[in-house]
This record gives C-alpha cells, structure tokens and sequence, in this order.
C-alpha cells in the first residue's frame, strides 16, 4: 500500500491538521515509510484470533448514573481561550 | 550525611523520622541544585513555593508524629500529570498557558502520602518520543557525558526530564509514565531505576493521555527500595479510572528480602537482535549469571511473536493518539491560533492543531487516522489487535511453564547523541524501544535496573519483565539484581 499526496492531504483534512501544500511530498513519504514497517504485521498468522479489547480480563465498574460533582461553570470556563457569558466562544458555524 | 539533594527515598525518610533533618532543609537542598541545573533543562516549571508550604507542612506532621508514607520527601512530577494550579502542558505548544482546576490521581496520592513536589519535568511532547527531543521546551539533557567528550546526549524519552533530574541529584525520586519504554529506556539512559507496574496499577486520570491502553506511570529513582515505596504510594483502585484494578496493595518494599533462591527466570531468545552491541549483549549474560549465582535457574525461552510488538504498537498507539487528542481544538483549553478574516470552526481546528502539534505528534496523529478510517481499520487496526493478543499470549504461555520473571537488555544502546537522529527516518527512532514495547502492549510489569557502564562510561541498563499484578516479586528480583550487579556510578558535574 502505498499513499500519495491526495491520500496523505485527505488523512491531514480527516485529522483537522492544516498541511501547506509544498509539505505534502514529504509527509507522503514519512507516512510510506511508517507503513512499510507496519505492513510486516501481514506475515502474521492471525486466523481465528480475537482481537484485544482490554489487556487485563476485567468487568467495568458501574457507578450509579447521578450529577457527583456539579455547578462549576467558571472552572469549566477558566481554561478557555475565549469564554463569554458562560459559554465557549467559537467562530460562526451557522450561517 | 551526604548532600541532602543526594539521598534516596528510604534514607531521608528514616533521617526525617530521626530528627536528623527538615524537610524544608531537603527541600531547600533541591531547589538549590535545581536552579543551578538549568543546562540540563529537567524541570521546566519551578513551584518553589509549593515545594516549601509542602515541606513546612510535612515538618509539622513528623513533629506531630504523624508521618505518612512518603512525608516530606522532595520529588518531580512529570509535565504529563496534571497538577492544580500549576502550568501542565504534557510539553505541548497546543496546552501553552493550560493550569488544570484539578489534581491527577497519582500527583494527589503522592501529596496525600507527604510528598514535596519541587516542579514539573521535561518530557517529549504528549510522551510521543524517545529522545526527549519533540518537547515544547526543548531537549532535556542527560547528565552523563561519554568521559571527556562534552557532546550532549539524551536522556531518553519520553519521561527524559524526570531521569535527567533523579540522576543528576535535583530530586530524590520522580513520576514517569510509559506508554512503549518511556520509563524504562530513559531510566536506562541515566543510570536510574524505573518500573512501570501492571496496567491498571496506578490511576490514569488526570494524566494527559496518550494511548489509554498502553498507558501507565510509575516511578523513577536511585534504587529499587525507592522505587518500592514510591509505587506503593502511587498505585491503589480509584473510581475516576474504570480501568483502575480493584485489588490490594501489598507492602512492596516489605518483600525486598534477596532472596530469589529457586525462582525461574526466562531469557527470550528473540531478544537477542541483530546488530546489537556485544557490551550489551555481555551485560545481559553478565545479569543472567548474577541472578543464577542468586540461586535463581534459568530458562531458556521463546516469545515468538516479539518481532511483531513495534509494527503493533505504532498501529494501536498512534490511532489511541488519534482519538485521545483529538479533543485538542482550541475551544476549551490551551491555545488557539489566530485567525484570518472569514475563517470558520474547522479553519479554527485545522490552524490550531498545525501549530499547536509538533511534527512527530502530528505523524502520529495523521498515520492513526489512516489505520482507522474505513477501508482501513481491518487491514490495520484489526489486525494489529490480533497480534496484540498473540503478543499478550506468548508471555502467558511462559507463565504457564513456570517462569517467574524474564530478563532482557533494557535498550538495543546507550544514551545517544542529541541531534544524532534528526536525519533519521521516523522508525530508526522507534527502534529504540524494541525491548520494552512488548511489555506495555502485554499489559506487564517491567522494571529497569542500571547493570554496568560502557566502554565510554555510559550507563547501561537490564529488564526484568514480570507477571501481571506481581510487582512485589518483580521489585525483590531486581533487588537481588541490584545488589550483584552493586551499580554506583554518578554522572561528573559539569553543569
């Protein structure tokens, strides 16, 4: 499998990364060669195999479905690079 | 005594219990060699203030007879812990000016048991690296030199900080976290000892996460005694981390007796590598006679699967990545770029993760998005996991059989150059964690002991490998380990 620069420009778009077009070769064969090392997993003989879902065989606790610790917006808010009335600030999304 | 700053863990708690010393005299002791440690660019945020409210505290509480643990012993916490207050930014441009409104588990366990922390440690950034070189702050450096030569070398990564500051006196003991190696390569690099316990031992909420199923902290210190006792402080079932086990703790360092007489301990054939330097390869058989002449017997064994752990792990780790950081999008935290007349909410997300990410975050990121987009995900995702299970199979296998703990070289090299890499191609780098990568995608506890030094005086180190929940067992092993092999070296201030 080898990926070109249209599919290494749609994996930085699916990836939310802004790639500058002139950066595009290069970043094809960064990602060919960490492909090239992956593929080796391909020799291994896998038939009939679960994949891993946890590495420790255990059941997830269960907590009771309440508010524990509630009502602190502005500690919510205190990180945000742009907060206003109490909510997160984005850029329009609706037009 | 010896330099304050110089002891370990167990000998400055017994001192403080004497009366012998303060904590705020420890403390001060540190901040002091910290702040004339800044070539080695370890700690990368200084909380002086803390450190001593915290030693002046534990002073009080010793005075009062009411010591925990850990009570006023001076540490470092690793960037990637989040910590109340204090700028936390997993050494990431993306978190600049981040101070979380709350503690990580570990950090707070640590504080609960009397714990002084003095700051916050260099890193790679989102623990994505083995050199310590993808940082936000730049390189951490290694106090060792390869005798007069003054070229820098790493540390190791990803917790190069941490090992940087234990081996060059800054700290007593320090927290790491290890996703592939990224406790034990850089423990090895400088001489220390760090183990990362079984998945599930230590809390992992509040650690920045990097890829939740690899993840674990442990600590990092000057002997395995210390390490014993800082685990025991850290590790323990917390309700915030449903993946946290709900099992006891036993006393770990209790079970440091020496004696490994009849234990069976496994050296994996498939460890022993192609172009692997013969010191290490004379280290690994050096460490097999100590344990043997411990009374130990030795085995022979196979992992056949070994081979297949890296191409696994850079599969699993960076599409954990892909999801676990894709909550970096300027909007509720950290940075956020600044944009142009007209931009929308994905100009805003695509503006600020590029440059807000490092080049190897945003590799590992973009090639976790490839293996799990569709059309994809079952040729690599899938089968990745597959092999995950027959890798986690291979080690129950020689459980099964008796083994009670295997033996490997901690690093296919000592500590390198830094810069010596940056032509390298991405892989070259990941080599360096062929050894211990397979103990993270098994879920295994894995302790790094220093064992010799090289030709050129660097420290090299072993890995014991143990079975899961048994770190007790692990840490006297090594412990008998420790005591053959009688590593004592320090680095020579230069810095």
């Amino acid at each position: 499998m080898s990926i070109d620069q249209n599919t290494a420009a749609k994996v930085a778009k699916l990836a939310r990364i802004k790639v500058e077009e002139d950066a595009l070769p290069a970043l094809a064969s960064e990602f060919n060669t960490i492909l090239g090392f992956i593929e080796q997993l391909g020799e291994v003989d896998v038939e009939g195999v679960e994949p891993m879902v946890s590495v420790t065989p255990m059941r997830l606790k269960r907590r009771a479905d309440v508010v524990k610790e509630g009502g602190q917006q502005d500690k919510v808010l205190s990180n945000a690079p742009d907060a206003r009335e109490g909510f997160f600030a984005v850029p329009k999304v609706v037009e | 005594m010896s330099k304050l700053n110089t002891l370990r863990l167990a000998e400055a708690r017994d001192a403080l219990r004497k009366g012998e010393v303060t904590s705020v005299e420890l403390t001060e002791a540190c901040l002091e060699a910290i702040d004339a440690a800044d070539a080695l660019n370890a700690f990368v945020h200084k909380t002086p203030e803390i450190a001593l409210e915290r030693a002046r505290a534990a002073d009080a509480r010793i005075r009062a007879g009411d010591a925990p643990s850990m009570c006023g012993l001076p540490i470092g916490i690793k960037d990637l812990f989040c910590t109340r207050g204090v700028p936390s930014q997993a050494a990431s441009r993306i978190l600049d000016g981040f101070r979380p409104e709350y503690e990580s588990t570990v950090s707070q366990q640590l504080a609960d048991a009397g714990a002084v922390m003095l700051g916050k440690l260099n890193m790679d950034e989102f623990a994505m690296g083995s050199s310590n070189e993808t940082s936000t702050y730049g390189n951490a450096v290694n106090p060792w030199r390869r005798g007069n030569d003054d070229a820098q070398l790493t540390p190791g990564g990803s917790s190069g900080g941490s090992a940087s500051a234990v081996a060059a006196d800054l700290c007593l003991a320090a927290t790491g976290t290890d996703t592939g190696g990224s406790i034990r390569q850089p423990a090895a690099f400088t001489g220390i000892t760090g183990i990362k316990p079984t998945y599930g031992r230590c809390s992992r909420w509040g650690i920045v996460a990097f890829a939740s199923s690899l993840d674990q902290a442990g600590p990092m210190t000057r002997d395995v005694r210390d390490a014993a006792i800082m685990l025991q402080a850290m590790c323990g079932h917390d309700p915030k981390d449903s993946t946290s086990a709900d099992l006891p703790v036993p006393d770990f360092e209790a079970m440091l007796t020496g004696d490994i007489n009849g234990k069976v301990i496994g050296i994996p054939r498939e460890y022993r590598m192609e172009g692997m330097p013969e010191e290490i390869e004379e280290l690994w058989a050096k460490g097999t006679e100590m344990l043997k002449d411990a009374g130990a017997k030795i085995v022979d064994i196979s992992l056949p699967h070994t081979k297949y752990a890296l191409p696994a792990y850079y599969v699993i780790a960076p599409a954990e990545a892909s999801s676990n950081l894709a909550r970096y999008d300027g909007v509720r935290y950290g940075r956020r770029a600044r944009l142009a007349q007209g931009d929308g909410i994905t100009e805003m997300y695509e503006k600020t993760r590029a440059e807000g990410f490092g080049p190897e975050v945003q590799r590992r990121v973009m090639i976790g998005t490839y293996v799990l987009s569709a059309g994809f995900y079952d040729a690599y995702y899938n089968r990745a996991r597959k092999v995950r299970t027959l890798i986690k199979k291979d080690f129950e296998d020689v459980f099964a059989d008796g083994v009670d703990a295997i033996l490997t070289p901690a690093t296919p090299s000592a500590a390198f150059g830094l810069g010596k890499m940056t032509d390298a191609d991405p892989v070259q780098m990941y080599l360096n964690d062929v050894f211990t990568v397979t103990v993270n995608l098994a879920g295994l506890p894995g302790i790094a002991v220093p064992a010799g030094l090289d030709k050129r005086g660097l420290p090299l180190g072993l890995q014991l490998i143990g079975r899961p929940w048994e770190e007790g067992d692990l840490l006297n092993t090594a412990y008998a380990l420790e005591q053959a092999a009688g590593f004592v070296e320090k680095p020579v201030k230069w810095w």
